[in-house]
């Protein structure tokens, strides 16, 4: 079978798939905003974006765009019924203060035990931090959805961070274009992969040692 | 009788000192009290410290403050390379100070500077680089870090709508920053889009109640 990694789109598609009906979510820059779009349409899933928007809508219609009304990453959105505005201490009291169920955030790497590192590359004079520290420290679950190597194809799932720390022992699942991992008090789990995949393959780019699932699956599944 | 109105932008900060800790309110363009920014420019205040989510756009702005080498220091979350070209320089050459803090620790340190709380342990930035030389300590096995309060001489927000009184309402996202700001200023100028009569805003629907505002100006552009 030919090996078919996941496209940016597939991973966002296949995160949506785990936010379950009425929970609230902050969606990170990238990939992460893309998982807005592939919500199943029979649950409710209520956006928070940290610059006090809680149940943000889609896009405005063209025209429609109201520069008072803008998300985290100063995209144009609009308001659902039951939606709110609060400031900017209250709206990251919702993050700090544990009340926002999943966090889904880019991801350049992320340790064994899930520690996140995602801010700035090393030796960056300024790193523009936002809300990523406190998002990855305050959501009750940390999804990162990423790529599974960097572009020099090093492995960015490893033993230690090499980058800046974003936050310590934060991530619960990991979303690449490769496999699902699931970061346990065991250490890593290996749960589902990209069609044509093996073990072994996504191994060869990991570095801590993966458990493997007893429920092994294929994450897009035709 | 109680008026804070002011009547023009430039009148309300001709008193900022050389040396002052200003509190600039918005995310990116929504909020930013841009009147009063332009006023600031146009005034001759030197050596200041600024305390804002972000550091300016290009050389407008904030930007516009460091380029004429006003700024002395830059607190702020978000100084994100492609736009803060002017912090960046500066912060090359050594001739700006800047204090990174994550987005939620600023606007909780802004507001413990309001409400007479001098610092506060969070887990939000433990064990990261933000961290390095602040005390820490473990509650009920959460590691924590200490941050300490931000005030501010002088707090430039962006509303809605103003009273006489102070009183405030903002627009939708662009309150952000604005109501914790308002809190944290000794003297607290809010540009507004629309001076409006007492009562005139709901008491339900007051944002920031007038106590944490000095003076009211209105905007020369209504957002």
């Amino acid at each position: 079978m030919s090996k078919t990694p996941l496209t940016r789109e597939q991973i966002a598609q296949r995160i949506a798939q785990d936010l379950p009906d009425g929970c609230y979510v902050n969606l990170g820059i990238g990939i992460p905003t893309l998982c807005g779009n592939y919500i199943p349409k029979d649950r409710e899933v209520i956006l928070h974006s940290e610059n006090g928007v809680l149940g943000g809508g889609p896009k405005p219609a063209p025209g429609q765009e109201d520069p008072n009304l803008i998300n985290a990453g100063k995209e144009f959105i609009t308001l659902l019924p039951g939606g709110s505005f609060s400031h900017q201490a209250d709206s990251f009291s919702m993050t700090r203060g544990r009340h926002v169920d999943f966090a889904v955030l880019g991801g350049m790497q992320v340790s064994a035990r899930g520690d996140l590192a995602n801010w700035k590359v090393p030796g960056a004079p300024m790193g523009a931090i936002g809300g990523a520290m406190d998002i990855a420290s305050g959501a009750k679950q940390v999804f990162v959805a990423m790529t599974h190597v960097t572009n020099k194809n090093e492995p960015k799932i490893v033993h230690q961070l090499t980058y800046p720390v974003t936050a310590l022992k934060c991530v619960t699942r990991i979303f690449t274009d490769l496999a699902v991992i699931d970061v346990t008090p065991g250490g890593l789990v290996l749960r589902e992969l990209a069609l044509g995949f093996t073990v072994e393959d996504v191994q060869a780019v990991t570095e801590p040692k993966l458990t493997v699932a007893a429920t092994l699956r294929d994450a897009i599944r035709p | 009788m109680l008026n804070k109105i002011i009547a023009s932008l430039d009148q309300s900060v001709a008193d900022i000192p050389d040396g002052a800790t200003i509190m600039i309110g918005g995310f990116g363009d929504a909020g930013m009290p841009e009147g009063l920014v332009q006023a600031l420019i146009r005034h001759h205040a030197r050596h200041l410290t600024l305390i804002s989510n972000h550091a300016g756009r290009g050389e407008t702005g904030i930007g516009q403050l460091i380029r004429q080498g006003r700024v002395r220091k830059m607190v702020c979350s978000f100084p994100q390379a492609k736009s803060a070209t002017v912090l960046s320089e500066f912060l090359r050459a050594g001739k700006i100070e800047l204090e990174l803090t994550p987005q939620g620790t600023l606007a909780e340190r802004i507001r413990a500077g309001g409400s007479g709380i001098e610092g506060f342990y969070t887990p939000t930035g433990y064990g990261t680089e933000i961290a390095e030389g602040k005390p820490t300590m473990t509650f009920d096995g959460i590691d924590c870090v200490f941050e300490r309060a931000l005030k501010a001489d002088f707090s430039f927000v962006r509303a809605r709508r103003g009273d006489r009184w102070g009183n405030l309402t903002y627009n939708q996202s662009s309150r952000n920053f604005n109501p914790p700001m308002a809190m944290a200023g000794r003297c607290t100028i809010a540009e507004v889009d629309e001076v409006v009569e007492l009562g005139a805003i709901h008491p339900e629907q007051v944002v920031t109640p007038g106590i944490f505002v000095q003076r009211v100006v209105k905007t020369e552009k209504p957002s």
